[in-house]
């Protein structure tokens, strides 16, 4: 406090008017100036910078209300968009595995015609051949009865007998029978 | 804020805190009349072109995307309407100019006289009486003509036994005629103190030994006035606030 004291009375000798903000006869001249003041910081702000920060601050507002609303639609139609995807995906599969089946019963359909087919030719090739085999056999049943009635005649003729060939042929036949 | 005068004199220790407060003429003469230009015109215009500078200026982009300064510009709006509006309700912002304009005042005005060698403009009695005292008529008499013969509800406590009401009343007017004064007093009283304590530890710079500690003192007590320059203009803001609520809602 003592210095307090010391510094005012130092301030009055200085400023001959003890504490300056008691010096009553700067009082008009702070006050007028500090009403000009106001009513210019009251002009401007009203007149000038109130209105437009507001209206920033509203247009701000609104920008933000219609981003965020515009944001929600793009979200409904990614997920509108996604849903057309997996069906799309769901639909392939389907088409896939009824191209795969139908293909299976066509190669399946032409396996058996062609398994017929061949059947077919098999068992043609093989009555061919059973012929040609029971051709050949009787061919050689001709033989073997051609020769026996030849070696017969001989084996008679060298025995001295006689013997006619319908004879011998009808011996030798039923020989070949028994 | 050193007045060269005295800083001149030597021989032993040399306080002059309160120098910084004297108002005087800019272009030289000793009369002040009430239309001088001073030290107080220069600084309040200076507070008026700050002011101009960052919402006229600093805003002109009107941009959706803010630069920083339109951005500091809109932080002070939104922070005062806020005030205003959760204070006084929603009927209470159509006076949100008058408070911004007292808030932006006293804001720059405080911050400006933080300046070294400047001039601080709420330091003196008489800018803030002027602003206390323009509050309490401004709001007595909005109240007197919203509310008629209502306003007075504002000192009779319906709530309270009967017997106290006539105490509180008394206490309640007694309070309410001490709210400019209080108003005004504190804001000059704590902008002044800083600034002078500031500048006794200035004084003591002077002497080696202590000009250390002096130094740091002036540094930490510097940090304490910018938070008061803030604080201070917000208090007086929303005791604005406050009291003109009571003008618009009289009954509690």
């Amino acid at each position: 406090m003592a210095t307090e004291d010391t510094a005012v009375e130092h301030g009055a000798e200085a400023g001959g008017a003890g504490m300056p903000q008691l010096d009553f006869s700067t009082f008009p001249n702070q006050i007028f100036w500090l009403l000009v003041t106001l009513v210019v910081i009251y002009f401007v702000l009203s007149r000038i910078a109130l209105p437009r920060i507001g209206s920033v601050l509203a247009e701000r507002q609104g920008t933000i209300t219609n981003d965020i609303a515009a944001a929600e639609e793009l979200k409904q139609k990614a997920v509108e968009a996604e849903a057309a995807y997996d069906q799309a995906l769901a639909d392939a599969r389907a088409e896939a595995s009824r191209i795969v089946g139908e293909a299976k019963a066509d190669i399946q359909a032409d396996l058996d015609v062609e398994l017929q087919k061949a059947d077919a030719q098999i068992a043609a090739q093989t009555a061919q051949s059973e012929k040609a085999i029971a051709d050949i056999r009787s061919g050689a049943m001709d033989s073997v009865k051609a020769v026996a009635k030849d070696t017969a005649k001989e084996l008679i003729a060298v025995l001295g007998g006689k013997a006619d060939a319908k004879t011998i042929a009808a011996a030798v036949t039923a020989r070949m029978k028994g | 804020m050193a007045d060269e005068a005295h800083g001149a004199e030597d021989g032993g220790l040399v306080f002059h805190p309160l120098d910084q407060f004297i108002v005087k003429p800019l272009f030289g003469g000793d009369a002040i009349h009430w239309y001088t230009p001073t030290n107080v015109t220069m600084w309040m215009a200076i507070v008026v072109l700050c002011i101009i500078g960052l919402l006229v200026l600093g805003t002109r982009g009107r941009a959706i995307v803010p630069s920083r300064i339109q951005s500091v510009a809109e932080l002070l709006y939104g922070f005062v309407y806020k005030m205003v509006e959760d204070v006084t309700g929603k009927d209470g912002v159509k006076y949100f100019p008058y408070i911004f304009t007292i808030f932006l005042f006293i804001l720059f005005a405080n911050f400006l006289g933080l300046i070294p060698m400047s001039f601080t403009t709420t330091s003196h009695i008489a800018v803030t009486a002027v602003l206390g005292f323009g509050v309490f008529f401004a709001v007595t008499i909005l109240g007197f003509v919203l509310n008629g013969p209502k306003f007075l509800g504002l000192f009779w406590m319906a709530e309270a036994p009967l017997v106290l009401r006539p105490v509180i009343a008394i206490i309640e007017l007694i309070s309410y005629f001490v709210r400019p004064v209080s108003h005004s007093i504190r804001l000059a009283g704590n902008v002044m103190a800083g600034h002078a304590v500031i500048k006794v530890f200035a004084g003591f710079a002077a002497i080696t030994a202590i000009a250390p500690v002096s130094v740091l003192a002036i540094t930490a007590i510097y940090g304490l006035e910018v938070l008061v320059a803030g604080i201070q203009a917000y208090v007086f803001t929303i005791l604005t606030c406050v009291y003109l609520k009571d003008a618009l809602h009289p009954s509690h």
